[in-house]
């Protein structure tokens, strides 16, 4: 924060005329451009910032404004573990084809922190453009020949129009926003309806963010060339769509699958999850005649007390999950053996962060596949599903507590960083009014009155679950829940076969639920000569690749795993294909081993393309990553 | 399958206004070691449950790991049990409070299940003041390991192979009273005339009771030189305060001693009348209850009694403004906001 101030400070000193701007000599951006070098809605771009000075809500607009120009965008969001003061960037890909994973090559770098200046130049690719802040001279030896340097006096235009220095600030980053208004001709008119959208309570923050723009927009139109090459057109891709965050839709998931109780330990970056449903449960939640919830929410003293929590009031009869982090579950692992074993439900959002240890807690990773599997000490086998985007955190966090109770067993929903912290653009959510929750087998008094006995873990069903019972609901539903060896009556025993029994029966269970959980989705060519296999966040990435190396000539089928334990149709795929690509985004492989120890797969037909620095994949990484294995032969 | 107990009815047992006899709310046979304090704890909650007239299937009996954890398999074989996992009770009664607040809730714990392993647990539970009743089955020692000292161990209590604790102990008492527990209570597992009355207050308070019984243990700290001893414990037991339970709509007709009784009624209507050793002694006087526990402490006695008790507490379910029907019972109509709804919200994500 220093540093901006001084930098500040000598903007000030420097008067109101811009300072070293190669902008002032003359009109740089080449629009000398034929239609040729033109490329509408098709181009990345990377801002680079400091945390905390208020350029989340500045890039966020941004990227709101280009879908709502019906233009397909994604935005990343890559953040430091800091509340302010560190270098953070965000990353803005438009594709009119619709392909949005990251880019890594940057069309356009916006360099909003001096401190990382000298990585964000190096960043631009060959022939691109560098938005800098000109209110102070550019270091010659930072520029690069073959890169257009844009240069707007943020800071001047900004204290020219705010008094207090922490608007001074924050509007640097709208005034840029307005820059990029004229140079990417973006349409005013949506950025304008947004600020109105957003500031509606708010009508001084409305003015200033209003005059930011406006600087920023005037400064450029005047100064620079508009628009750039790089440029946006209205399209309609984008219409029936909406914009929306994993977490927030794991919270609405929560909320429509009819969980009441929640609780949860405070995590990067999960913490989404449990604010948002606390918000929709105070929307939805509340009863109109009495003003009470029906819900309760509790933040846990840890996340061993959280699953502990969330296990209490299943056992209970009410719906009920926990939001965290691979730490988390590793704390949690103790009482989910429990669950698994009492066969008590249990639904783990597990918002997948970089591990081992603490690790990288604002990076993306799968890092916890193998974990969430096989969590908890003795024989313990888990249902897993992999949201890709939000639509699906959506729909899985629903299918997570129908299967949960069905299967009456913990069931992890393992959603990423990437998918639960970043906006991405989704269909619509549907939702369909005749829907009841599978509340699996739970016997009412009635049918307990009938009964002689009621043994807890006997008479399987053809899923291999024996029927439970709620406490409180008659006195012949009465039985001893246990985490100690217990036999198919429910009675404590430590004699093998009696121990046995019960034991192979979850593995029973847990195999039936490969054809319970959602299928794979599977998308098959002709002439394909080799296979892709991937999960969740990879998707958009894994899809782009397969259609840059068809048009390379290299055909792939692909599937994407949605669910563990795996079906018929995951063995089907792999046994289909001969020479198997497995994208995921951890070191050790962890997907691959688990299909090689799953199913009856041979382990020599998996290829891995590991990324795994903690940035969301790109779809060159899976383009490489292919090529170069086909070309070694 | 435990051996079941033999089906002999006794003509003299009463049923209970669920018509019920004191039969009816006992468990399995113990197996716990012949003359553990456990097992007495385990009578007095029998008759606490019988006397107040609790139907068994609207218990829920819970514990953790360890000696003390094992008992709620001998008590009331109609209520729903959890054995869940060492020192994680307190969450997983939570939860399960949370979901359902019309059960009874007792919890059954040890000194090692509460004040190591599960204390973190144990003191959230008490600040949230969970409506529940906490036991703490105090023996100063890990019985199921072998004879460990345990954190209530007191300096200079012997181990059986005669090693001295060196460690000072926690009270959970005391602990609990600095949380901001409700409802706190001491006694003593050989009393059962006092533990009964405390019992059935706590299981009638609204809120979080903790009940510290000390429960000797007679396999591994039961010799000369433990304070946690039978022995030692009656010679330097002192009974504070004085519980008798009276319940809803009954009179109070036992004569007390002129300003050594205060009564105070609790949640359900029922009242507590409290004798005390001391006249100036006031059990709702928070830092006085404390003052009193370092009082005897640094005597070597064991103050015995219900020693605070806080009405009108709210409990967790008050604080967070939950709906009064329990959450597990609200109709999936209720809870799903709809196709409509979604439309609506949706629009706000463009």
């Amino acid at each position: 924060m220093e540093r901006q101030d001084q930098l500040e400070r000598r903007a000030l000193e420097d008067g109101a005329r811009p300072s070293g701007s190669r902008a002032a000599a003359g009109k740089p951006g080449p629009s000398k451009g034929s239609a040729a070098d033109v490329r509408t809605n098709d181009f990345a771009l990377k801002l680079a910032n400091v945390n905390g000075t208020g350029s989340a809500s500045a890039n966020g607009l941004l990227m709101q404004a280009i879908f709502r120009m019906g233009i397909p965008v994604s935005g990343k969001n890559l953040f430091p573990s800091n509340i302010q003061g560190l270098p953070t960037w965000y990353e803005v890909r438009v594709n009119k084809s619709g392909h949005v994973s990251r880019a890594l090559d940057y069309d356009l770098v916006i360099a909003m922190n001096a401190e990382t200046y000298v990585r964000d130049v190096k960043e631009v690719r060959s022939g691109g453009w560098l938005l800098y802040d000109s209110s102070w001279p550019l270091d010659e030896s930072l520029s690069r020949p073959d890169v257009t340097f844009l240069g707007v006096p943020l800071a001047q235009l900004c204290n020219g129009i705010f008094k207090d220095s922490r608007e001074r600030i924050l509007m640097k980053n709208i005034a840029y926003l307005g820059a990029l208004v004229a140079l990417l001709d973006i349409d005013m008119h949506v950025i304008d309806e947004l600020l109105d959208e957003k500031f509606s309570k708010k009508k001084a923050l409305r003015d200033s963010n209003h005059a930011a723009v406006r600087a920023g927009y005037d400064y450029a139109k005047q100064h620079l060339e508009c628009p750039l090459p790089i440029r946006l057109e209205k399209m309609h891709a984008t219409d029936d769509r909406i914009l929306i965050d994993g977490n927030t839709a794991t919270a609405l998931g929560c909320v429509y699958a009819g969980a009441t109780v929640a609780a949860w330990y405070p995590i990067t970056p999960s913490t989404s999850v449990m604010d948002a449903f606390k918000e929709f449960c105070n929307s939805y939640r509340r009863d109109p005649e009495t003003g009470k919830n029906n819900f309760c929410i509790l933040q846990a003293e840890d996340e061993l007390a959280a699953i502990g929590m969330v296990i209490g009031a299943s056992w209970n009869g009410a719906r009920s999950f926990t939001s965290t982090s691979g730490p988390g579950i590793s704390l949690m692992s103790e009482l989910i053996g429990l669950a698994y074993y009492a066969e008590i439900p249990a639904v783990i959002v597990d918002v997948q962060r970089t591990g081992p240890s603490t690790g990288m807690p604002t990076r993306t990773q799968q890092g916890d596949i193998m974990m969430a599997a096989y969590a908890s000490h003795g024989d313990t086998k888990h249902i897993v599903l992999f949201p890709a985007n939000p639509e699906e955190c959506f729909t899985l966090s629903v299918a997570a507590f129908d299967l949960a109770e069905r299967f009456q067993t913990p069931v992890f929903m393992l959603s990423d960083l990437d998918i639960g912290m970043n906006d991405w653009v989704c269909p619509r959510f549907k939702w369909d009014d005749n829907y009841r929750p599978n509340r699996g087998r739970v016997l009412t008094a009635a049918e307990l009155e009938k009964l002689a006995r009621f043994h807890r873990y006997a008479n399987e069903n053809a899923d291999h679950v024996a029927a439970r019972t709620l406490p409180g609901v008659h006195s012949k539903g009465a039985f001893f829940t246990r985490g100690s060896g217990h036999n198919k009556y429910g009675g404590y025993t430590e004699i093998p076969d009696e121990y046995q029994e019960v034991m192979d029966r979850l593995l029973r269970k847990h195999r039936a639920a490969g054809n319970a959980v959602p299928e794979p989705v599977i998308r098959m060519q002709t002439d394909a000569t080799f296979g892709i296999v991937s999960v969740g966040g990879c998707d958009p990435a894994v899809r782009e690749a397969v259609a840059v190396l068809a048009e390379r000539g290299i055909v792939a089928d692909y599937m994407r795993i949605r669910a563990f334990p795996f079906g018929d149709n995951v063995s089907k795929f792999l046994a289909a294909h001969d020479r198997i690509f497995v994208v995921e985004q951890n070191r050790d492989a962890q997907l691959k081993s688990l299909l090689t120890l799953e199913t009856e797969v041979p382990k020599e037909k998996l290829h891995s393309i590991l990324v795994y620095g903690g940035f969301p994949l790109s779809s060159r990484h899976v383009v490489d990553g292919v090529t170069s294995h086909l070309e070694r032969g | 399958m435990p051996t079941p107990k033999p089906a002999v009815a006794h003509p003299n047992l009463k049923p209970n206004k669920v018509g019920l006899t004191l039969r009816d709310y006992e468990g399995a046979p113990s197996t716990l070691c012949a003359g553990c304090g456990h097992d007495s704890i385990t009578a007095a909650i029998v008759r606490s449950f019988y006397e107040l007239d609790t139907p068994p299937h609207m218990i829920a009996k819970l514990s953790g790991i360890g000696c003390s954890s094992k008992t709620p398999t001998y008590f009331v074989s109609g209520a729903h049990g959890f054995n869940s996992a060492h020192g994680r009770m307190p969450s997983i009664a939570t939860g399960a409070a949370a979901a359902n607040r019309e059960l009874t809730y007792i919890g059954i714990s040890g000194d090692g299940d509460s004040l190591s392993i599960g204390i973190g647990q144990l003191a959230h539970a008490v600040r949230r003041n969970v409506d529940m009743v906490y036991v703490v089955e105090n023996n100063g020692v890990y019985g199921l390991t072998k004879g460990q000292f345990s954190a209530s161990a007191d300096v200079g209590s012997k181990s059986k192979r005669g090693e001295a604790n060196r460690f000072s102990p926690i009270d959970p008492c005391a602990l609990a009273l600095d949380l901001g527990a409700t409802f706190v209570a001491r006694s003593f597992s050989g009393d059962k005339a006092q533990l009964v009355p405390i019992l059935k207050a706590a299981l009638s308070h609204k809120g979080f009771a903790l009940i510290d019984v000390i429960s000797p243990c007679v396999t591994f700290n039961d010799h000369e030189g433990s304070t946690k001893s039978y022995l030692h414990t009656r010679k330097h037991l002192l009974k504070v305060v004085q519980a008798d339970f009276v319940p809803p709509a009954q009179e109070i007709t036992a004569t007390y001693e002129e300003g050594t009784t205060i009564t105070v009624t609790l949640h359900d209507g029922s009242a507590v009348r409290l004798r005390k050793l001391s006249p100036e002694y006031d059990p709702s006087d928070r830092a006085r209850a404390t003052e009193l526990l370092e009082h005897h402490r640094v005597r070597g006695e064991v103050a015995t009694g219900l020693l605070f008790v806080e009405k009108r507490a709210a409990d967790m379910h008050d604080i967070s403004g939950t709906t009064d029907v329990p959450l597990c019972k609200v109709p999936y109509e209720k809870l799903c906001p709809g196709q409509a709804e979604l439309d609506k919200l949706q629009q706000a994500f463009r």
